[in-house]
């Protein structure tokens, strides 16, 4: 990664200060920022969910809401301030000198157009080629962000395409004339990691061949090591760190970038050492689930979820299964707790069958599975105090409610949260709080196995590594079997003993981590690994000499 | 690195963070719309409650002495008992001599609660068929297409016959318009249970051993209040015109009853001569639906965002 050449920035930005409406927790969205995006220079922006990074972006594109006015510094696009432009100015200017792709490319694109008349759309309206050349210049940018058959692609409709296409029009579309600014918000977050690794790729050809500057806004640092030339941490709207992705990723010099590159999990398995005698809590054997489609007219159509899943934990152990958005992973949990009737197969909790127990013997089973799911603004009743969320549980299987609210002080002591909690509703709790009430409500039922599906996707990096301590410290104190379902492999490296991998329903590979990690020995995985965002990048650790 | 992790804590972004939350109650206070729609409705049931204190005399007495009076003429009425008392006919006097201003008053009454009375049956009854459709799944076809087979009948239609085949009287009259509305409660009930019973917060009811009843009226119910409130303002404000309208056709409440419909059926032959006759119960009766339905807007507005952007 080499410097860009210094001939001046086609983007600075001075001293913005842009104002939150009255009632908000802090005056400024974001204060008195300052950084510059020079020619062929991908910058990052960082930052954890309220940073103020995505404010900035739609700032610089002219796009911010009325109620969040610039109210100081400067934006200039190849000198030309972008803050004081009038709205045809800013309109030519899109497209033309700067455009933007965003992180779901399903909303991004008209669902009632095609494809190639929405790419034909932004060449109509800016350029004046007649309808031959123009349609030769779609044709070039389809082929040029490498999605097969030109011609087929520019005439199907957005829903017809793969995400990871749909991505990649979005890109044409934003580099069809040629801008001297990209700005990317997010544009790999709403992706499967294979797919993200060519998208990011392609990003970074483009770039080159282009020479365009590239505005990167992410909140992975997976894909900043991937991507970026320079970083800038934006911490609660103040720009905290600003410098070269080695400098800031590697010998970070503010306290928060040190904090959050500390937080960053690492690939590399940790050694733990396991008692391998310990009992068998969770045996799923030959798990099946599948759904059908039943029509009128017309054959059944059948989906296999999950095919044939077997998997064991031993107490005190953790089982993680990684795989892919419609890999199975969440079907394969939500059968295990029970959510849903599984089709076929066994799912043995300490010897007793979950899957095939009716409703009266199903009743005593589910006190000793409990599940936390992903996203901890969901998972709690915004209408009931903590109190009666902890309670309802060891209250449903006969517990009194003064020995119920007992056992919740001690248990929000367990996830380190005050006691004072309890009279509190969940919207007075941030996300990651709110996922330790969600853990605490857990661990009410005193659980042998605790499922955990996708528990700390949601959370900050930050927030995650808060979370992910609090869960393998209670694995510890309370020697518990933990089943970790996660997409990410980061995650999976740091809390799991065994990992699953699985892809369209079976299980492809499954072992002992540090074997899994180590040496993959099925082609799915090497894949996965492969497309790892930063793999091989250590944050936080001083760079070795050259 | 554990040695940080008090630090991680303090310079983490989350703590910092502090959600800020304006209660519904006080966003529906501060609604213009409530403000107005309630205030009129609050005068509307005031002038129900204290009617035998306003100047009025008894609704159903008639005195053949003074028929058919102009608004405003001062004279007297006979009581039962023979005693003659002097009495101003402020919205005059219909053919039977009867004081058309207490027969009004009174009939606020019988509009207000024919329109609360509608709303809470016709709630009731959707949020357990919604509640049933939403929930139990193999339940969910047999009974909405049911409700389906009711919508396809005309509202009116069905009170009318409903009130011919029982006694007019105000349970049937009540029944009768309730009955169409319980469809349109039994789908958005419905609606809402099929959204909310995907909540993951639902999920882990199930997963915590809690059954399903208490699903139903712990994590469920509460979710659909709010809109609920909404259609209920809007089904009393219907309510209360169905039955002017039954009233006025002769197949609602008897017309000893006093009721602005039985008030306009009776004065509907002279109307060329005492438009009065029509006039003023018209006008309440205009004046209180209004007033229902400015309030069901502004709740809804308030309570219901989703529900007044796609209105």
């Amino acid at each position: 990664m080499s410097a860009p050449a210094p001939d001046g920035p086609i983007l600075e930005v001075r001293d913005l200060t842009i104002a939150l409406p009255a009632g908000a927790d802090r005056p400024s969205a974001v204060q008195r920022v300052s950084f510059a995006v020079g020619r062929g220079e991908i910058v990052c922006l960082v930052g954890e969910s309220g940073s103020g990074k995505s404010v900035i972006a739609q700032a610089v594109m002219g796009l911010l809401p009325k109620t969040l006015p610039v109210t100081g510094g400067t934006i200039l696009l190849e000198g030309e301030d972008v803050t004081r432009a009038t709205p045809a100015r800013l309109r030519e200017l899109r497209a033309t000198r700067m455009s933007m792709i965003f992180q779901e490319p399903m909303t991004a694109l008209n669902p009632v157009m095609t494809c190639g008349d929405q790419i034909d759309e932004v060449l109509a309206e800016h350029t004046s080629l007649g309808p031959a050349e123009r349609r030769r210049k779609v044709l070039e940018i389809v082929r040029e962000v490498l999605l097969p058959d030109p011609e087929r692609i520019v005439a199907s409709y957005p829903h017809q395409l793969s995400g990871g296409q749909r991505q990649r029009i979005v890109i044409a579309m934003a580099l069809v004339l040629d801008p001297v600014l990209l700005i990317a918000d997010e544009p790999t977050t709403a992706l499967d990691v294979t797919t993200q690794a060519q998208i990011l790729r392609l990003v970074i050809e483009l770039q080159k061949r282009h020479g365009t500057g590239v505005l990167f806004i992410t909140h992975d640092f997976g894909v900043v090591a991937e991507v970026a030339h320079r970083v800038a941490v934006l911490r609660l709207g103040d720009l905290v760190e600003i410098g070269p992705k080695h400098d800031v990723l590697q010998r970070p010099t503010h306290d928060y970038t040190r904090m959050l590159m500390a937080s960053v999990p690492t690939m590399t398995v940790p050694e733990r050492r396991l008692d391998d005698a310990a009992p068998v809590v969770l045996d799923v054997r030959g798990l099946q689930k599948v759904y059908r489609d039943a029509r009128w007219f017309g054959k059944t159509r059948m989906v296999h979820a999950a095919q044939d899943v077997s998997l064991a934990i031993r107490r005190g152990r953790t089982l993680g299964i990684v795989g892919e958005s419609g890999s199975g992973k969440s079907t394969v949990a939500r059968c295990i707790v029970r959510l849903i009737d599984p089709s076929g197969g066994q799912v043995l909790l300490s010897g007793a069958d979950i899957a095939s127990a009716k409703a009266g013997a199903l009743r005593p089973l589910r006190n000793r599975v409990q599940i936390v799911f992903q996203d901890p603004y969901r998972s709690l009743n915004p209408r009931r105090t903590i109190a009666d969320a902890l309670i309802e549980g060891p209250m449903n299987y006969g517990l009194s409610r003064e020995a119920a609210l007992d056992r919740a002080r001690a248990l929000l002591q367990t996830v380190r949260l005050d006691a004072s909690a309890l009279e509190r509703y969940p919207h007075q709790f941030s996300g990651g709080q709110r996922q330790r009430l969600c853990i605490a409500r857990a661990l009410m039922m005193e659980p042998e196995l605790l499922v955990a599906d996708e528990a700390v996707s949601a959370l900050d990096v930050s927030v995650q590594a808060q979370v992910l301590r609090l869960l393998s410290d209670i694995r510890e104190r309370l020697n518990l079997a933990m089943l970790f379902i996660t997409h990410d492999l980061r995650v999976a490296a740091q809390v799991c003993d065994d990992v699953a991998v699985m892809s369209r329903g079976r299980v492809v590979e499954y072992g002992p981590a540090h074997q899994v990690f180590g040496a993959p020995a099925h082609e799915y995985t090497r894949s996965l690994f492969e497309a790892a965002p930063g793999k091989g990048f250590e944050f936080g650790a001083p760079a070795r000499a050259a | 690195m554990a040695a940080d992790t008090r630090d991680f804590e303090r310079l983490s972004v989350e703590s910092a963070t502090v959600v800020r939350h304006q209660s519904a109650w006080a966003r529906v206070r501060a609604n213009g719309s409530v403000r107005i729609g309630g205030s009129v409705l609050a005068v509307l049931v005031l002038i129900a409650l204290i009617a035998p204190w306003l100047g009025t005399v008894d609704p159903s007495l008639f005195d053949p002495a003074s028929r058919d009076l102009l608004p405003g003429r001062a004279g007297e009425i006979t009581t039962l008992d023979g005693d003659a008392i002097p009495h101003t006919f402020w919205m005059g006097s219909d053919s039977f001599g009867r004081d058309i201003y207490s027969r009004v008053i009174y009939g606020t009454r019988v509009s207000l609660i024919v329109g609360l009375a509608t709303a809470v049956v016709s709630v009731a009854f959707g949020v357990l068929f919604g509640l049933l459709a939403g929930y139990v799944r193999w339940l969910d076809g047999p009974l909405m297409r049911v409700m389906d087979g009711v919508m396809s009948i005309p509202a009116i239609l069905i009170a009318i016959s409903l009130v011919a085949l029982w006694k007019g009287s105000l349970l049937t009259v009540v029944v009768a318009i309730a009955i169409p509305e319980i469809p349109r409660v039994t789908r958005l009930v419905r609606s809402l249970v099929l959204t909310v019973r995907e909540e993951p917060y639902v999920e882990a009811a199930v997963s915590l051993g809690t059954p399903t009843w208490k699903i139903m009226l712990r994590h469920i119910l509460p979710n659909t209040v709010a809109p609920l409130i909404v259609q209920g303002t809007f089904i009393a404000a219907s309510g209360i015109l169905v039955e002017a309208i039954l009233s006025f056709l002769g197949v609602g409440l008897p017309p000893d009853i006093p009721t602005w419909g039985n008030v306009m059926a009776e004065g509907r032959a002279q109307f060329n001569d005492f438009p009065h006759n029509i006039f003023f119960p018209g006008i309440f009766l205009a004046v209180t639906v209004l007033a229902i339905n400015i309030l069901g807007d502004g709740l809804r507005d308030t309570l219901d965002p989703k529900m007044a952007r796609r209105g």
